[in-house]
């Protein structure tokens, strides 16, 4: 039997209320130990009732609390779990921790419960990830997604598209093991019609996942200029804006200085050039040479230039490099008489956008973060709905079915036999199974030792 | 009199003939016995032997040194390649028997086989010593000791027919049920259930108005089902076609509470696939028509099988329903139809060698088994033929799994899935079809039957003739480079692209447009071959590609087969998996992780639980005992 373990639920930080969760043999044990219930003893309530009480430490009031005890085995981990919801803030959640852990409960590994859940079947293998997603998730919008997941929306979506596969194979084998009865045979035409409404299906799936690992990973961006121009300004009017400073880690190369920010949900993973060190060239100076490493990791460049300065050569030679990206082009410093050549910056930039800011004055802000939510979602917007996948693993599998949907669509196209068809037909199948961990194959295990950490 | 032998076999249909024809070829001494001698390897139902699926069984068979190939192609009088234009994995061969021929080949086939003994007798009871078995007794009391003893006992165990509403002991077409071995089975604490089968009127030809129905012919070519036959080519006899309609169907409404099937008074389960004229009607009442195959027993009785029309209808009502289709308003029976219930094991409770769980040496196969089929029966018999004597004699086992022959698929389900109606092999129960062919089975099985001394030196040896001659072929036609100035006035009259620079004749034939028979007009030095040869070049030339897939496929498959769970295991000490999943895991006791993910009830969640289950003990070293 595996040990119980406990752990807070809960965000670190102020809060109106604290979970501390336990789950295993012990925690109803333990639960009678430290909970005194406001009449009744804990034998009378229900499973899944709340019961209000006190956890008591030899007698002394810790905290008044709301006590839910779930039975084994319908819980989220399928053993005995408790949740004891409890006042916010760090001093009574971390006491009544602390107390339980002075009984033979220890502290759970992060992702633990959610590990007990997947081992003891109680999720599959994409909802598992997912809660391993919610759990490493940096923004909200994130964990939405994560969320989504775990209620087995990309299970139901992938589920579905294995039954149309199903049927299709059962219209195609009734021919073949009844050469001889009255019926009539699928044809290619119609076999191709089933693949193609499902190929479409996975595409807008793959589709949604290059927003998704943006959702999950962070938008790399990059912030560029000749100095002076108000890089630093503009990064720190979008920091103040977004208040949720994720994290703020050193960048792999040195000088160069990596925050997540979160812009309407879209977390941005900053590559600040600003800390690149200037020097006399003057070249060097705009930081392009080093500058240039960072534009083929982006997936944004913010280039900014100066509304009161003429463009200059390395203006343009900037604007050369980032042709083929997606780029945003700020104005900034429109407080200032102008002397940028717009008409000049349109045919340069081409089709890119071009927003007007005064940083300073905290003017045009809002406009440059609408046009990075706008560039993440290709222009449409579609926050309501979640179709993002963001497991790499999930993304792989899909773009593999893909290509065997499409192979088979393309045997559909010749007179070739049923049979030769259906063994891309099964590719796909296979493929889209290991999503769900209906398809079991060795990657698939490695994954989940790689993610739960099983190894001994 | 010495009533000593190494296996007895109890039967002798299609199951037991092959059994006792295995055991005794790799060296056994046998003893094949049956209630009479008259119907070794009868065939009491269709007069077909292959067909979708089944056909691949035969050629098996056939591959691993069986009889029935051989014994068809000796016997049939109408054959026919089934499903050809559908692809080469789904080809499929049936034939047409003159049931008493084959009957009287078989059985002659087994009286001159060295080493075989065949009695006629009614087995009454088993011995079983110690869990195993050491015999078996008779209705004369004698007791025949045996180091392994195969069941083959068929719709002759427990059996019992069903005219309308007459009910009365019986084997198939009216021979002896075996009664008392039912019971004593079930006093060796084997466990029984009811399977239900049905077979359909048989009528005079001379009743029928053939001018009314529809002519169906043999093929003009017939590819034989024994590798060991050559041109088999005959004469062939017609069947007719013809269908029912609202009148009939009326009929067999209006009379539905004269059945015994819908009045309730049988408990055994029938299968889906063969259903009876009344639950055709009664579960598919859109469909207007049903068709019907009127199809000769043999070239010296004027007796015809109806195909599709099994019924438990009493016997004037079945006369009255046929005669109102056409071409048989005049139609005279012979023989009624009857539905058959029977005793049979769960196939859960026997081993991937067929042999029992629990009581060790003791095997079961053919319809015992719980399938329906002369195929799926001898197929069975064949592998606990040779299995009873690899296991007396201490070798090895030998095993098909999925990947390499629908005899693996149709024993793999059986014993994994069970199965709640008499099981019968399907094409789509197979997955790796395009390497399964019927055309290639000598290639994937006849070296492993030779092997064990199933197969003999002369089949073997034919094998290896057919794969050179392909390989041969193979080879000549990617050395034979063809120049564009030769070949691309040709290629433009094929519609088929012209080409730059020399092209060998293997690729050329890569084109779906060129096929091999056309590319003779610029390939003129090339040898007589076989049609059979040229077939097998030309699948491996055109479907490489789908080929190198699905050998793909079979790969990530055996990967699971080969994460073995070792029979120590202890299913309801492991946490997480679901009660279902354990009882069925503990019932089934699989072999390998891939074989616990075919179990129903046993879901992926589980198989995941199991995985880590055994990676864990793996990394622990629990396993390295």
């Amino acid at each position: 039997m595996e040990d119980t373990i406990v752990a807070i639920s809960t965000p670190h930080g102020e809060g109106a209320i604290g979970i501390v969760r336990m789950s295993g043999s012990k925690a109803f044990d333990v639960i009678e130990k430290i909970f005194k219930p406001g009449s009744k003893t804990v034998d009378d309530y229900e499973n899944r009732q709340l019961i209000y009480g006190h956890i008591l430490d030899n007698n002394q009031v810790i905290d008044e609390v709301l006590v839910a005890l779930m039975k084994a085995p319908k819980t989220y981990t399928t053993e005995d779990l408790v949740e004891i919801n409890c006042h916010g803030g760090s001093v009574p959640i971390r006491r009544i921790l602390d107390l339980i852990l002075t009984f033979d409960v220890r502290m759970a590994e992060p992702g633990e419960f959610t590990k007990r859940a997947f081992l003891n079947g109680r999720l599959d293998l994409s909802q598992a990830e997912s809660v391993m997603d919610m759990i490493s998730a940096k923004t909200p919008k994130g964990f939405d997604v994560a969320y989504n997941q775990l209620e087995g929306y990309l299970s139901k979506k992938v589920k579905k598209i294995r039954e149309d596969i199903v049927d299709l194979f059962s219209k195609i084998e009734v021919g073949i093991d009844y050469p001889e009865a009255d019926i009539e045979d699928i044809t290619h035409e119609e076999i191709k019609e089933v693949l193609e409404y499902n190929l479409e299906k996975v595409n807008h799936m793959i589709e949604g996942s290059e927003t998704g690992k943006i959702i999950r990973n962070g938008l790399s961006t990059v912030i560029v200029g000749k100095p002076n121009v108000g890089k630093s300004s503009l990064l720190n009017a979008l920091l103040k804006e977004s208040k949720a400073i994720v994290t703020s880690i050193p960048g792999t190369t040195r000088d160069v200085i990596e925050e997540y920010i979160n812009i309407n949900g879209i977390p941005l993973k900053i590559i600040d050039t600003a800390g690149i060190r200037e020097t006399d060239n003057e070249i060097e100076k705009i930081g392009v040479k080093r500058s240039k490493v960072f534009f083929n990791k982006a997936d944004l460049v913010i280039l900014v230039l100066n509304n009161a300065e003429e463009l200059s050569v390395e203006d343009r030679e900037i604007i050369s490099y980032i042709e083929d990206k997606k780029v945003i082009v700020v104005v900034n410093k429109t407080d200032l008489e102008n002397k940028l050549d717009f008409d000049a910056l349109e045919v340069l930039v081409k089709d890119k956008t071009i927003l007007r800011t005064s940083v300073m004055n905290e003017h045009g802000i809002e406009a440059v973060e609408n046009e990075i939510a706008k560039l993440v979602y290709h222009g449409e917007v579609k926050s309501k709905e979640n179709d993002f996948i963001t497991n790499v693993r999930h993304i792989a599998a899909l773009k593999k079915a893909k290509e065997s949907i499409q192979a088979a669509i393309n045997a559909t196209d010749s007179a070739i036999g049923y049979d030769f068809i259906e063994v891309d037909i099964k590719d796909a199948y296979d493929y889209l199974g290991e999503i769900t961990g209906e398809t079991l194959g060795e990657d698939v295990i490695d994954k989940i030792f790689s993610k739960f950490c099983l190894g001994k | 009199m010495n009533n000593n032998y190494d296996v007895i076999v109890v039967g002798a249909g299609h199951a037991g003939s092959e059994a006792a024809l295995a055991a005794a070829r790799m060296g056994s001494k046998t003893l094949l016995l049956t209630i009479n001698l008259n119907s070794v390897a009868m065939m009491p139902c269709s007069p077909s032997i292959g067909g979708t699926a089944k056909g691949h069984l035969v050629r098996e068979i056939d591959a691993l040194g069986g009889e029935m190939g051989r014994v068809i192609d000796k016997t049939y009088i109408q054959s026919k390649m089934l499903n050809t234009r559908k692809g080469p994995a789904v080809h499929s061969l049936r034939a047409q028997a003159d049931k008493n021929e084959y009957h009287i080949e078989m059985k002659r086939v087994i009286e001159e086989t060295d080493g075989l003994y065949l009695k006629q007798t009614e087995v009454t009871d088993l011995m079983i010593e110690d869990g195993m078995v050491k015999g078996v007794k008779d209705n004369l009391n004698l007791t025949y000791s045996a180091k392994a003893v195969i069941i083959c006992t068929g719709t002759y165990l427990g059996g019992k027919v069903f005219i309308g509403k007459n009910t009365f002991q019986s084997g198939p077409d009216g021979l002896k049920a075996a009664t008392e071995l039912s019971e004593n089975l079930k006093e060796k604490g084997i466990y029984l259930r009811r399977f239900k089968t049905g077979t359909p009127a048989r009528v005079n030809m001379r009743s029928l108005n053939k001018d009314q129905m529809l002519i169906q012919k043999g093929d003009e070519t017939v590819v034989p089902f024994s590798f060991m036959s050559d041109d088999i080519s005959k004469e062939q006899v017609p069947c007719w076609l013809t269908y029912t309609n609202n009148d009939t169907h009326e009929l067999i409404l209006n009379n539905l509470h004269e059945t015994a099937l819908f009045g309730g008074q049988i408990e055994g389960v029938g299968p889906r696939y063969c259903p009876s004229i009344e639950d055709k009607i009664n579960r598919f009442s859109d469909k207007n028509r049903h068709q019907l195959f009127i199809e000769p027993e043999g070239n010296y009785t004027n007796e015809m099988y109806v195909q599709g029309m099994s019924t438990s209808l009493p016997l004037p009502l079945q006369e009255a329903f046929m005669q109102t289709i056409k071409g048989l308003e005049n139609v005279e029976i012979m023989r009624p139809a009857y539905a058959i219930e029977y005793d049979c094991i769960n196939p859960t409770k026997v081993r991937d060698t067929l042999e029992h769980k629990k009581i060790s040496n003791l095997y079961f196969a053919g319809q015992t088994n719980g399938t329906s089929g002369y195929e799926e029966a001898a197929a069975q018999g064949l592998m606990a033929g040779a299995n009873a004597h690899l296991k007396i004699n201490g070798e090895e086992a030998f095993v098909l799994d999925r990947s390499e022959a629908y005899i693996g698929v149709l024993i793999d389900d059986l014993i994994t899935k069970g199965t709640n109606e008499p099981y019968r092999m399907m094409s789509s129960r197979c997955e790796y079809r395009l390497v399964l062919r019927q055309d290639n089975a000598d290639f994937r099985l006849t070296e492993r039957a030779y092997k064990i001394g199933l197969a003999t030196e002369e089949r073997y040896q034919r094998m290896l003739d057919r794969k050179k001659a392909v390989d041969e072929e193979i080879e000549r036609m990617k050395a034979l480079m063809l120049k564009p100035d030769d070949i691309n006035g040709f290629l433009e009259n094929q519609e088929s692209s012209t080409i730059n620079s020399s092209k060998s004749l293997y690729d050329l034939l890569k084109r779906p447009e060129l096929t091999y028979e056309i590319m003779s007009e610029v390939d003129t030095d090339r040898k007589p071959l076989s049609e059979d040869v040229i077939f097998q070049c030309e699948n491996k030339i055109k479907y490489k590609g789908y080929i190198v897939k699905q050998l793909e496929q079979i790969k990530k498959f055996k990967k699971l087969e080969k994460r073995i769970l070792p029979e120590t295991i202890n299913y309801t000490d492991i946490d997480g998996l679901r009660n279902e999943a354990k009882q069925k895991l503990e019932e089934i006791q699989p072999k390998s992780l891939g074989q616990a993910s075919r179990i129903s009830g046993v879901n992926p969640a589980d198989i995941n639980v199991l995985y880590i289950y055994i990676e864990k003990m793996k990394r622990q070293g629990e396993l390295n005992e």
